[in-house]
């Protein structure tokens, strides 16, 4: 506990290098899943080939990919961007099927009604489409935030400085304290992320709040 | 990229204590242990969740929570806590196998216990309407019905556990992420990369085995294939009629 209180600063310097490692490519690799999600819908010949491509990248081990980054990206080995890309393919890799069988589970009766007041594909997307598959999309995303914040701190390894490095650190000093701190405050910020992820999903559903006796009553 | 062709296909690197066929063998026997170890712990517990009910709420947070405990620092901190008390290669191989064992469990227990919950109400009426007991019920109606899921939860456990056996290496011990790391110590980038792209060989080839083996475990009753074989049947027995 005493390193804890002494070592405060490394601490809350590190739980934000992490955040930003694990948060940034979650909201790229949704912003890159909404498309792909959606073309695969369109076009069903798509579906197979995207949904099992970008799932075959999770196969990837996390430490291979931030090793193999600079070879694709012409970056230097202990560039943050490495983990940044590494881990918003890794996003990819779970949301594109969700986010494919989240717009799939849209019932044809609700789009075919869309279609028929008049929306174009894009429109009817963002104002029917998405917005029914928000559940189920904010489920993807909680396993993909779960996810981000614990490989992240394998690019400790590669010398990339987040909560990882207390592992390291403590390991390497033979000092058990920074590595339970480090565990601990891991497993806070994936809560925070769960919470805010939870969060987000309620406000932008407010009809399932109110739903519930329609349900009822069917 | 040249270089890391010429690492992977010079000979030398493939033979001898160090070579890339004994580290794949450590690699898939790192693996293989924790794989075996968890499925034993949590396949009868997932089926025992599923079929009673009890202790859903206790199963699903505590698979939650366990995938929220970054590997590394739990390697680190057991082999600190469990390794001054072993001896040998024990010191880090317990510990290792016991983060792989953590790592692997949550998949596979959700697996079992989704497959068991997921399983028509119908079935499970229809056996007990046959007069089976209880156990009769779990093993010759649940589990078979229950395959498909706990199949897809052993896939995921095996890709989780193949990708992180690499970490072995930062403690000490053998597997693919020897190239990784010792590649990395000498800012030997074509080991590096060659060892990355073996490692996510490896993890592919270890999918489609088990992909092969799903489809060969899996009743064809629950996955539709007997609809094409039944036709194929029916066709059959019409020509030999006519």
């Amino acid at each position: 506990m005493d390193w804890v209180l002494g070592h405060l600063d490394d601490i809350g310097s590190y739980t934000v290098q992490h955040a930003w490692l694990a948060g940034v490519p979650l909201v790229l690799g949704l912003l890159i899943a909404v498309p792909l999600g959606w073309l695969s819908r369109q076009y069903n010949w798509l579906y197979t080939p995207l949904v099992v491509g970008t799932g075959l990248l999770y196969t990837i081990p996390s430490l291979a990919l931030f090793i193999l980054m600079p070879l694709l990206l012409g970056t230097t080995i202990l560039d943050p961007l490495n983990v940044v890309v590494a881990m918003t393919i890794y996003t990819l890799a779970l949301l594109v099927r969700t986010v494919a069988d989240a717009l799939r589970s849209v019932p044809d009766s609700v789009t075919a009604s869309a279609t028929a007041m008049g929306l174009r594909p894009l429109r009817r997307l963002f104002t029917v489409e998405l917005p029914l598959a928000v559940p189920v999309i904010s489920a993807g995303m909680r396993v993909a935030a779960v996810s981000n914040v614990s490989i992240v701190s394998v690019a400790a390894l590669i010398g990339v400085p987040q909560l990882g490095s207390l592992f390291t650190d403590g390991f390497q000093r033979d000092f058990l304290d920074p590595i339970v701190s480090g565990l601990v405050a891991c497993v806070v910020l994936a809560l925070l992320f769960d919470l805010v992820i939870v969060a987000a999903t309620r406000l932008l559903t407010p009809w399932l709040r109110t739903g519930a006796p329609t349900g009822r009553a069917a | 990229m040249n270089a890391v062709l010429t690492w992977l296909t010079d000979g030398a690197h493939w033979q001898g204590y160090d070579g890339i066929l004994q580290r794949t063998w450590e690699h898939v026997w790192y693996s293989a242990i924790a794989l075996a170890i968890a499925a034993a712990l949590a396949i009868p517990l997932g089926l025992w969740v599923g079929h009673t009910g009890r202790a859903r709420f206790l199963a699903v947070n505590l698979t939650g929570a366990l995938r929220a405990v970054p590997s590394l620092g739990l390697l680190f901190a057991s082999i600190m806590v469990l390794g001054s008390r072993l001896d040998g290669e024990l010191a880090t191989l317990v510990p290792t196998e016991l983060v792989l064992v953590v790592l692997a469990v949550p998949p596979i227990l959700a697996g079992a216990y989704a497959g068991v919950e997921q399983v028509d109400a119908a079935a499970r009426d229809a056996a007990r309407g046959m007069g089976m007991r209880g156990s009769e019920v779990l093993f010759k109606v649940e589990l078979p019905c229950a395959l498909p899921l706990i199949s897809s939860g052993l896939r995921s456990a095996a890709l989780q556990v193949v990708a992180t056996a690499t970490l072995a290496a930062a403690v000490g011990l053998g597997g693919l992420g020897r190239f990784l790391l010792d590649g990395l110590a000498v800012r030997d980038y074509a080991q590096m990369a060659g060892g990355a792209i073996l490692v996510a060989a490896l993890a592919l080839l270890i999918d489609l085995v088990a992909s092969t083996l799903q489809r060969v475990v899996v009743s064809p009753g629950l996955t539709g294939k007997t609809d094409r074989r039944d036709n194929a049947l029916r066709r059959l027995k019409t020509t030999a009629a006519s």
